[in-house]
């Protein structure tokens, strides 16, 4: 982590930063810490309260998903002058049906997961929602890749 | 409204935090998605979920407070995450939709 002051962040970020999480699966106690962490570090380098918002909706709502159904996996976050990109990482079961999956209010979470408040089916519309793109890559079987975007400077 | 002065009109316990805070506006909900998407910052967040994840999206949402309504309790390690993050929380015996009303006309 270097240390940017809110005033300079944009004239020093020259080359992008990185920060890795190892999301940990089915752990609901430490769920959301990734979030947390990555939105205490964009406020840091003093970036918009409207562009941290943003990115802790979809970082978090992407974090919950990889605990809550692909046990756990790898999550980037990378700030250049442009974008602030989110890669979730599973090598949990996929996506049967990405364009189901993506309908408001449709989720396969179970109901001892439901019970804690999750499984509204906002997980992934909330991603698209709050994020300039968002690609998913997924095989059933194999995993899930999810790659968002927010756009800088818009 | 301070959240001091609305704890002493509605009788609420101070359950984690301090209540020097003001806050601006109400969301109520229990779904954690829909509460992450809508509660605003300095929000009063009324919900009766009263597991960890709610202290992780009030802390991510910057709600001025979470206000555990019908007497719910916090888990341990809601508690203890809720002391360390800084999030206040509050508890009353009455229902999510009596603590609306209340707040309404409070604000009236």
């Amino acid at each position: 982590m270097k240390a940017v002051s809110a005033e300079n962040w944009g004239m020093l970020m020259s080359e992008p930063i990185n920060f890795h999480f190892d999301v940990d699966g089915e752990n609901f106690s430490s769920a959301g810490e990734a979030s947390v962490v990555v939105k205490k570090k964009l406020r840091q380098l003093g970036f918009p309260p409207d562009v941290i918002r943003r990115v802790s909706i979809a970082m978090y709502e992407g974090e919950i998903n990889m605990v809550i159904h692909a046990n756990g996996g790898d999550a980037d976050v990378t700030v250049d002058d442009d974008f602030i990109t989110i890669v979730l990482k599973d090598t949990g079961p996929g996506i049967p049906d990405v364009s189901l999956a993506m309908q408001e209010g449709y989720s396969t979470a179970r109901e001892s997961i439901r019970a804690l408040g999750f499984g509204a089916g906002m997980g992934l519309p909330n991603m698209k929602k709050y994020t300039d793109s968002m690609e998913i890559d997924t095989t059933v079987g194999v995993g899930t890749t999810i790659t968002m975007k927010i756009a800088l400077n818009s | 409204m301070k959240l001091s002065e609305l704890c002493e009109k509605l009788s609420l316990t101070v359950i984690a935090g301090d209540t020097d805070a003001s806050f601006d506006g109400v969301y109520a909900g229990d779904l954690l998605s829909r509460a992450m998407s809508h509660v605003e910052a300095e929000n009063l967040w009324i919900t009766i979920m009263s597991n960890i994840n709610v202290i992780a999206v009030a802390s991510l949402t910057e709600a001025a407070a979470v206000l555990l309504a019908e007497d719910v309790e916090l888990v341990p390690e809601a508690l203890e995450a809720a002391r360390t993050k800084d999030i206040t929380v509050l508890s009353s015996p009455m229902t999510v939709y009596e603590l609306c009303v209340k707040i309404g006309e409070l604000s009236l």
